[in-house]
């Protein structure tokens, strides 16, 4: 396996590792949108709540997620590292660089790109993740009427086993489960909190308009037929759509949800 | 046109070096960018100043040799050009000029704006070349080659070593120059049976140099006065790959 340590230690290896964890990362973005999605479901949270005891507790899924923070943390300090690495090939800057005339700026700032949205996962995370594993989460009591399908929500203090705990009674589904939704709900009413993760999401679109179709380069992956392709879906997908609706998830909580 | 200059000056490889500030006040729109810095030098002369050194050769842009940074770009302002092939038309009197030398770690300032590129002809001696036995030229057609392929080897052949890739690049990454070489043969079946060898080859040799890694800004190609184009990395990053898993 000598190759492959060799191989590693290369500025085209150590490049080829960014793009590998950059593309898993790409799809666990979509992931993760797909999911959090339900937030704007109209059921007082019920599909998202359940949705997130299912994240928690799937044990593929868990086993999943221990590889993704892995992968998160390993795609952010190797890309700090480049950049450090890639200082060194200048230690003389230049005085005047007019980096505008041939290149893009976010393809010049992916390390800034890539800082701001670390910041933001680590905020996020101890923020939901965090709050959700270890900190005090209320817990809700939906009453899923089985006539009319209408739902209520009522504050539960009592106390089940585990996250969830449904049951039938009365003509009424009773869902009882840990209420991520309101912590949410609750966090997204600091308008502070909405513009970071603007911010954010317009650092990952930036991020990714160059890094998508940057990875492909890396590996390899260039062709006339499909360059423009690729480049579209860098653009299209994960540089607008994907954090449009992201971002939209804070402000549609701070504009309608109280 | 009036023009005023700031030079970069250094003593040679270990001195610090700095900017020095030059006026010419009769500098034709005509000339190409060398010739201005010819009546700079004949002007310092005259003043028994030391006449500024830079790198030049054939003056019609094909030795690769009249490396300067101008204006934040290397070859100035045109594109697809070079530091010769740039004429004083390009600026606008009353101008102030910024020249400054390549910078990065793998090519040293020898003076002014003169800087070593020797780490390139390492990196070619260690497989830019294919290895045959020298004897009669084989007839012309024995190896048909289709014209495609003959036409992309003959762009990636275009790369005069200039130095401008890794001038732009903020990486100061070489990967375009070494691309481009590996490509001009391992495109063509003559370059073939060392394919996997001299891209391995090539790359470690750039790596010891102290070249940067690639982040695809394409800064490199842009400012290409041979405009080589990054498919040349793309094909690169394939054979390094292949021949790492693959070669012996
Ligand atoms: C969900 C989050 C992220 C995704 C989807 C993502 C995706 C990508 C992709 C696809 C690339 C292109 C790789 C290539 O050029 O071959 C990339 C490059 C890069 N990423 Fe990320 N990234 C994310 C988070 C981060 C974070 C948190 C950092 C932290 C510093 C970071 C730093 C970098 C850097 C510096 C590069 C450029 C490396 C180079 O070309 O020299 N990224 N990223
Ligand atoms: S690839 Fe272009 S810029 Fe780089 S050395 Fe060759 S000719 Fe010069
Ligand atoms: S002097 Fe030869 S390319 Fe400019």
């Amino acid at each position: 396996m000598n190759w492959l340590s060799s191989f590693l230690k290369s500025s085209i290896g150590k490049k080829l590792l960014m793009a590998l964890t950059g593309l898993f990362l790409c799809t666990f973005l979509v992931v993760h949108l797909t999911g959090n999605l339900q937030l704007f479901k109209n059921d007082s949270g019920l599909a998202f709540n359940e949705y997130a005891v299912f994240m928690t507790t799937n044990p593929l899924i868990k086993f999943t997620s221990y590889g993704l923070y892995a992968t998160i943390l390993f795609h952010a300090f190797w890309g700090i590292y480049l950049v450090y690495d890639n200082k060194k090939a200048r230690p003389v800057a230049y005085a005047q660089v007019d980096g505008k005339a041939n290149s893009g700026w976010a393809s010049r700032n992916m390390g800034l790109l890539g800082t701001i949205i670390l910041v933001f996962i680590v905020l996020h995370m101890t923020g939901f993740w965090a709050k959700y594993k270890f900190g005090e989460v209320p817990y809700t009591d939906y009453h899923v009427n089985l006539t009319d399908g209408e739902i209520t929500a009522y504050p539960y203090d009592g106390n089940i086993n585990g996250k969830i705990e449904k049951f039938t009674e009365q003509g009424f589904e009773r869902v009882i489960v840990k209420d991520l939704y309101a912590v949410v709900n609750d966090a997204f009413k600091n308008p502070y909190v909405v513009i970071f993760y603007v911010i954010a999401m317009l650092a990952l679109a930036f991020h990714l308009i160059h890094g998508f179709k940057s990875a492909f380069q890396t590996l390899g992956l260039n062709h006339k037929k499909y360059n423009q392709l690729i480049k579209n879906i860098g653009i299209g997908v994960f540089g607008i759509i994907v954090p449009i609706l992201f971002a939209a998830m804070p402000i549609y909580f701070l504009l309608f949800n109280h | 046109m009036k023009i005023t200059l700031k030079v970069w000056r250094q003593k040679n490889t270990k001195s610090k070096g700095q900017f020095e500030t030059y006026k010419l006040d009769h500098v034709s729109e005509d000339m190409s960018f060398l010739e201005m810095f010819d009546v700079l030098n004949e002007q310092l002369i005259n003043e028994g100043k030391e006449p500024v050194v830079f790198d030049h050769d054939c003056r019609e842009g094909i030795c690769g040799s009249c490396s300067m940074y101008i204006n934040g770009r290397p070859h100035g302002p045109k594109n697809a050009v070079t530091t010769c092939q740039l004429h004083m038309r390009s600026f606008k009197d009353g101008d102030i000029i910024v020249v400054e030398p390549w910078r990065a770690a793998a090519f040293p300032v020898l003076k002014d704006l003169s800087v070593d590129r020797s780490s390139f002809d390492r990196i070619m001696s260690a497989g830019g070349f294919v290895s045959v036995n020298t004897g009669n030229a084989q007839d012309a057609n024995s190896l048909p080659i289709g014209k495609d392929i003959a036409d992309e080897a003959f762009m990636s052949a275009a790369c005069i070593g200039c130095g401008a890739c890794v001038a732009a690049c903020k990486n100061a990454s070489a990967m375009l120059f070494v691309s481009a070489k590996v490509s001009q043969l391992s495109l063509l079946p003559q370059g073939q049976p060392e394919a996997k060898k001299r891209a391995i080859a090539m790359v470690n040799q750039m790596d010891a140099e102290g070249f940067g890694s690639c982040t695809n800004t394409g800064a490199c190609s842009a400012e290409c006065p041979k405009e080589i184009s990054l498919s040349n990395i793309a094909r690169l990053n394939r054979e390094y790959l292949s021949a790492s898993v693959a070669g012996e």
